[in-house]
């Protein structure tokens, strides 16, 4: 599947590159959303078009304030865009669904790593990761067991019954990712997963994301400004000023030219 | 989600017990005032609950309260019991005496002068007394327990009973304030007082609650206590009276006061009596009102700010749970949850406080009762604080939108 033609013509003149798509995840049409009214007004999101697709890690870049917070919120169903605009998960219209059922989906359907892990200082990591089963009804033993095995597979075991407080920023990010693969979501948003790593936990957890994360049926939606980690990405979307200005394949860059892009861009604005 | 919101409130320990001591505070405070009035409005009353055996007060029309006492002829005892549905009718006297006590104490104390040629010297204590006249014949009013001693010595010349609280009193410094050591007791009987210059011995100590005015208390026969005042021409100040059987005590009560103009009442009637006027003309209930609502205040502030706060510092982390699919009803679960658990252990550590304080402190001159009303007025004040501290919480929450998360 290729890119949609209104997305070539946003990206004025730069076109995706072939390759790697597959099914579609996520489609967004016209998506805008704009804070504040009359003079006050800014406009974070213009007219999104975009497709995400399964199986693949998508990064999202680009300089502050372009608004790839502010799209990665609407795709996961916690932001409401602009009316008019089309945000389809995985075939559900979220920009569409009422608040409980948005919540319903986004329990069953989405997983969350953020940049400041926001894990519940009173839990142990294994507590922490199951949290959202807990959430979904699931009973504290089966979710205990079900987040003790995850957080094994990210090597975490030494550390199940530590409080976030006793981890190092990366083990809590691996606490953090457990916890959102531990209810088997299809896509999975990260907000600056390693900004607040250093450069070889940065890598470590990127690693981690890339190899526990990525599977057929599931997409994962990365914001980052880090340019250490954007080899990580299968397909990479730059945003400027609200809208994506430009979309590459892992086969179309390279570390280098990639956070060229990026810091011209950030100069610019 | 409970265990999650539980591990959440007891995980900043400074905080919970912040919450947790702010509604101890409050529920302590509560429960410790408003026993203290009750115990204080109980002893207004105390003689009212003493006098056993009689079911109706007869006074003078213009009575408010039971240490109001204004005399009567004694020609009423004899309307009173011509009432019809009254079994009986027996005089009280009830009123202030004075009591002297003579005692000897040497002269010099502390002085090297040896024993034989030290000198004593007479030592009157002068202390007033509620002076209660019981009937001559059937002793109606006796109080309900006696540690020491008979009734029936009351009819003995000269024969009083005192109180226990009483003795220290009347003899102070004697030791054993609060002793209800019966050998202890029984080396006061046959001690000698002097009331309006006529000789008054011990022949009972009794156990008589706590008055108002915290005067020991005198029981002796209604003929006797009139020689023991200055002369009065009306000294009769209440009359005791009983309904027939199966009659009910209030519809005589109101045929009393129809057919003799005098005021009569039951003794819970009387009781209540005393008790609103001490609440309507003393600034007793104020006063502790204004405890009491500070106490509330005070609690509702320190609870209400520091779980507010609490559910400030922890707000990126509901705003992370909403992400996650948490609904806003189970969040303001978690919170009324929290708030309850707060409410629940504050509400036990203080009345226990106040429970221990009451029992620390019995038999002592503080006036104490809880009556089980007063533990779900707590209970509900507390309930209250914690119903004002979750709404802010609460509101706080529900509008928090789950993207605050992705901000830095």
């Amino acid at each position: 599947m290729s890119e949609p033609s209104s997305v070539r013509n946003e990206m004025a003149g730069v076109v995706a590159e072939p390759g790697l798509e597959g099914e579609v995840a996520i489609r967004l049409r016209s998506v805008s959303k704009t804070f504040g009214v009359g003079e006050q007004t800014v406009h974070a999101l213009r007219g999104v078009d975009w497709d995400i697709y399964r199986g693949q890690l998508t990064m999202l870049v680009g300089p502050s304030g372009c608004g790839k917070t502010t799209l990665l919120s609407v795709v996961a169903g916690i932001l409401d865009c602009d009316s008019g605009g089309v945000v389809e998960v995985f075939g559900a219209d979220v920009a569409r669904m009422r608040s409980g059922a948005k919540t319903r989906f986004r329990m069953d359907n989405i997983g969350f790593v953020f940049q400041q892990y926001n894990l519940l200082p009173a839990l142990t990591a294994m507590e922490n990761a199951a949290v959202p089963l807990i959430i979904a009804g699931i009973s504290r033993p089966l979710a205990l067991q079900r987040a003790r095995e995850v957080l094994t597979s990210l090597g975490m075991e030494p550390r199940l019954h530590s409080l976030p407080s006793q981890l190092s920023g990366g083990q809590q990010q691996r606490v953090a990712i457990a916890r959102a693969l531990v209810h088997e979501p299809r896509l999975i948003v990260c907000d600056e997963p390693t900004a607040a790593l250093d450069h070889e936990s940065g890598q470590a957890v990127m690693k981690l994301m890339r190899e526990a994360a990525v599977k057929a049926d599931r997409s994962v939606l990365v914001v980052s400004h880090d340019n250490r980690v954007f080899h990580f990405a299968d397909r990479m979307a730059r945003m400027d000023d609200g809208r994506i200005v430009q979309i590459r394949t892992q086969t179309a860059f390279t570390h280098e030219t990639v956070a060229e892009d990026v810091w011209e861009a950030a100069a610019r604005s | 989600m409970s265990w999650i919101a539980l591990r959440m409130l007891t995980g900043d320990r400074a905080k919970f017990l912040g919450i947790v001591m702010g509604l101890t505070f409050a529920a302590m405070l509560i429960a410790q005032q408003g026993s203290i009035f009750c115990g204080l409005m109980l002893r207004t009353c105390a003689q009212i609950e003493d006098i056993t055996g009689a079911d109706l007060w007869v006074m003078d029309p213009n009575v408010n309260f039971i240490d109001d006492v204004k005399p009567m002829v004694e020609a009423n005892l004899y309307k009173v019991r011509g009432v019809e549905g009254v079994e009986w009718a027996v005089p009280l006297y009830k009123g202030l005496g004075r009591a002297k006590l003579t005692t000897w104490r040497w002269a010099d104390p502390g002085s090297k002068v040896v024993e034989s040629q030290r000198t004593k010297v007479q030592e009157d204590i002068i202390e007033q007394v509620v002076m209660l006249g019981l009937d001559d014949e059937t002793l109606v009013g006796l109080p309900r327990k006696l540690w020491v001693g008979d009734f029936r010595d009351l009819w003995r010349p000269d024969a009083i009973i005192v109180d226990r609280v009483g003795l220290r009193k009347l003899f102070p410094g004697q030791g054993g304030d609060h002793s209800t050591d019966p050998a202890f007791l029984q080396s006061f009987l046959g001690r000698e007082l002097e009331m309006n210059d006529r000789r008054a011995v011990i022949v009972g100590i009794c156990e008589a609650s706590r008055t108002f005015q915290t005067f020991p208390v005198v029981y002796t026969t209604y003929s006797r206590a009139k020689l023991f005042i200055p002369q009065e021409r009306k000294p009769m100040t209440f009359v005791l009276a009983k309904a027939v059987a199966g009659v009910d005590p209030e519809r005589v009560a109101q045929k009393i006061e129809a057919a003799t103009s005098l005021k009569a009442k039951t003794s819970q009637q009387f009781l209540w009596m005393t008790i609103s006027y001490y609440m309507k003309y003393t600034g007793i209930p104020i006063n502790f009102g204004i405890t009491v609502v500070l106490g509330f205040l005070v609690g509702t502030a320190i609870a209400g700010q520091t779980f507010y706060n609490f559910t400030l510092e922890n707000l990126k982390q509901f705003g992370a749970l909403k992400a996650m699919g948490l609904s806003n009803i189970r969040i303001v679960w978690m919170i009324l949850l929290q708030a309850a658990v707060t409410g629940l252990l504050g509400f036990g550590l203080g009345t226990g406080a106040a429970a221990w304080f009451g029992s620390a402190t019995r038999g002592g001159e503080l006036a104490f009762f809880t009556p089980w009303q007063l533990l779900p007025i707590t209970g509900a004040a507390i309930v209250l604080i914690c119903i004002l501290a979750s709404i802010l919480c609460v509101r706080r929450v529900v509008v928090l939108e789950p993207a605050i998360v992705f901000r830095g």
